[in-house]
């Protein structure tokens, strides 16, 4: 189970899971040979949005810190990067914005677009994504497989 | 910097007091609507961290309908009233309306890849008529919050959705996400006499509208 703005890794024989996310990301990591994978569940797209700096910084919250966090925890258990396959869900507009709405609230879709500028940035493809919609999800990676089973209160059950 | 999030007893009573007074207004107008006596439970205000915040509803995943609007004015901060599902459609019944309400075909048991799931929906009737009810209990509430503090609080249109209370939550946290991992929270709770309507309301002023608050309630310095 992961929290809000945590990471985990896992190798075969485990799930990793998180609930409830709206519009943070799910982003997991699987490493088909080492059968190792992980999740981070990413709540705000970068670090630099950090406005109290005297606050511990908790590193996976943010897409541009908890992506490469999650990759070094992979590294630390075997997995080897060049061999990484993202998936990702989430960034969903859980409430439908007005025009006179604060750019802010579309964290959604800035969520989806800093995960994905991470992954490119460290050669890592995205094999499969369920993102955006109006709806939250709940996700479990299985860490033999890399399968990505999906649950929304309003599609049911997917994976991908 | 101060924390702002370390209080003095007095200010917890205050913020308490200002989760009693929204939600006794509110209360208030559902009795009326309902025709039911309603209940409230003692308001809290504490500090918490993201993952306690869906504690109250269920977990994460519990399937919530929620009404969210932002608070905007001098004391700006987020407001939600939440409906566990179930609690919904007994309100519905509650309502006089036609017989189809509440008696619909909201649940559809399916089953994928062995397991059981439930999909949730509401008919666009049954939809706008807990948005309604909604939208009066989080305006009801602000109103008084407003009249109490006499700070100028005006409410965003509301907005409603049902879905998982993790993901609903998490939404209007995202800007007290930008600070820390660490919300004040004023929630109360009120029921009917059985138990049968419960609901919450969730009060997550911003950190910076902490101090305006309390001034306006004469309370610290000025």
């Amino acid at each position: 189970m992961v929290g809000i703005a945590e990471l985990r890794v896992a190798a075969l024989g485990y799930r990793i899971r998180t609930s409830g996310l709206g519009s943070c990301i799910g982003l997991t990591l699987f490493d088909p040979i080492a059968r190792i994978a992980g999740l981070v569940h990413v709540m705000l797209p970068t670090i630099v949005d950090m406005v109290r700096a005297s606050e511990p910084i908790n590193r996976a919250k943010y897409a541009d810190t908890g992506v490469p966090d999650l990759i070094e925890a992979m590294k630390k258990l075997g997995a080897k990067q060049a061999r990484f396959e993202a998936k990702m869900a989430g960034g969903a507009q859980m409430f439908a914005v007005g025009k006179n709405q604060p750019e802010r609230l579309r964290i959604g879709e800035r969520n989806i677009e800093a995960c994905k500028k991470v992954l490119r940035e460290q050669h890592i493809r995205l094999i499969a994504e369920d993102t955006g919609g109006i709806y939250g999800r709940t996700i479990e990676i299985d860490a033999g497989t890399g399968r990505l089973m999906i649950r929304s209160v309003s599609h049911g059950i997917k994976e991908i | 910097m101060k924390d702002p999030y370390t209080f003095q007893e007095i200010e917890i009573d205050v913020l308490r007091e200002i989760g009693n007074i929204g939600a006794a207004h509110a209360a208030t107008s559902l009795s009326t609507l309902l025709g039911v006596r309603i209940d409230m439970e003692v308001p809290r205000a504490n500090v918490v961290g993201f993952e306690e915040i869906t504690n109250q509803v269920g977990g994460p995943e519990a399937v919530v309908v929620a009404v969210f609007l932002q608070v905007v004015g001098e004391a700006p901060g987020n407001l939600f009233f939440l409906l566990e599902f179930d609690v919904a459609i007994k309100l519905l019944r509650h309502l006089p309306l036609s017989e189809e309400i509440g008696s619909a075909p909201m649940r559809e048991t399916t089953i994928q890849n062995g397991t059981i799931t439930r999909i949730v929906s509401l008919s666009d009737l049954e939809r706008s008529a807990i948005s309604e009810i909604g939208n009066i209990m989080a305006g009801s509430y602000l109103a008084s919050l407003a009249d109490f503090t006499k700070l100028h609080l005006e409410p965003t249109t509301p907005m409603f959705t049902v879905d998982m209370a993790g993901a609903i939550l998490a939404y209007g946290l995202i800007q007290i996400g930008n600070m820390g991992d660490q919300a004040l929270l004023i929630e109360t709770s009120f029921f009917d006499g059985d138990e049968a309507i419960k609901g919450h309301f969730f009060f997550i002023p911003e950190p910076e509208s902490l101090p305006i608050i309390f001034r306006s309630l004469g309370i610290g310095s000025a």
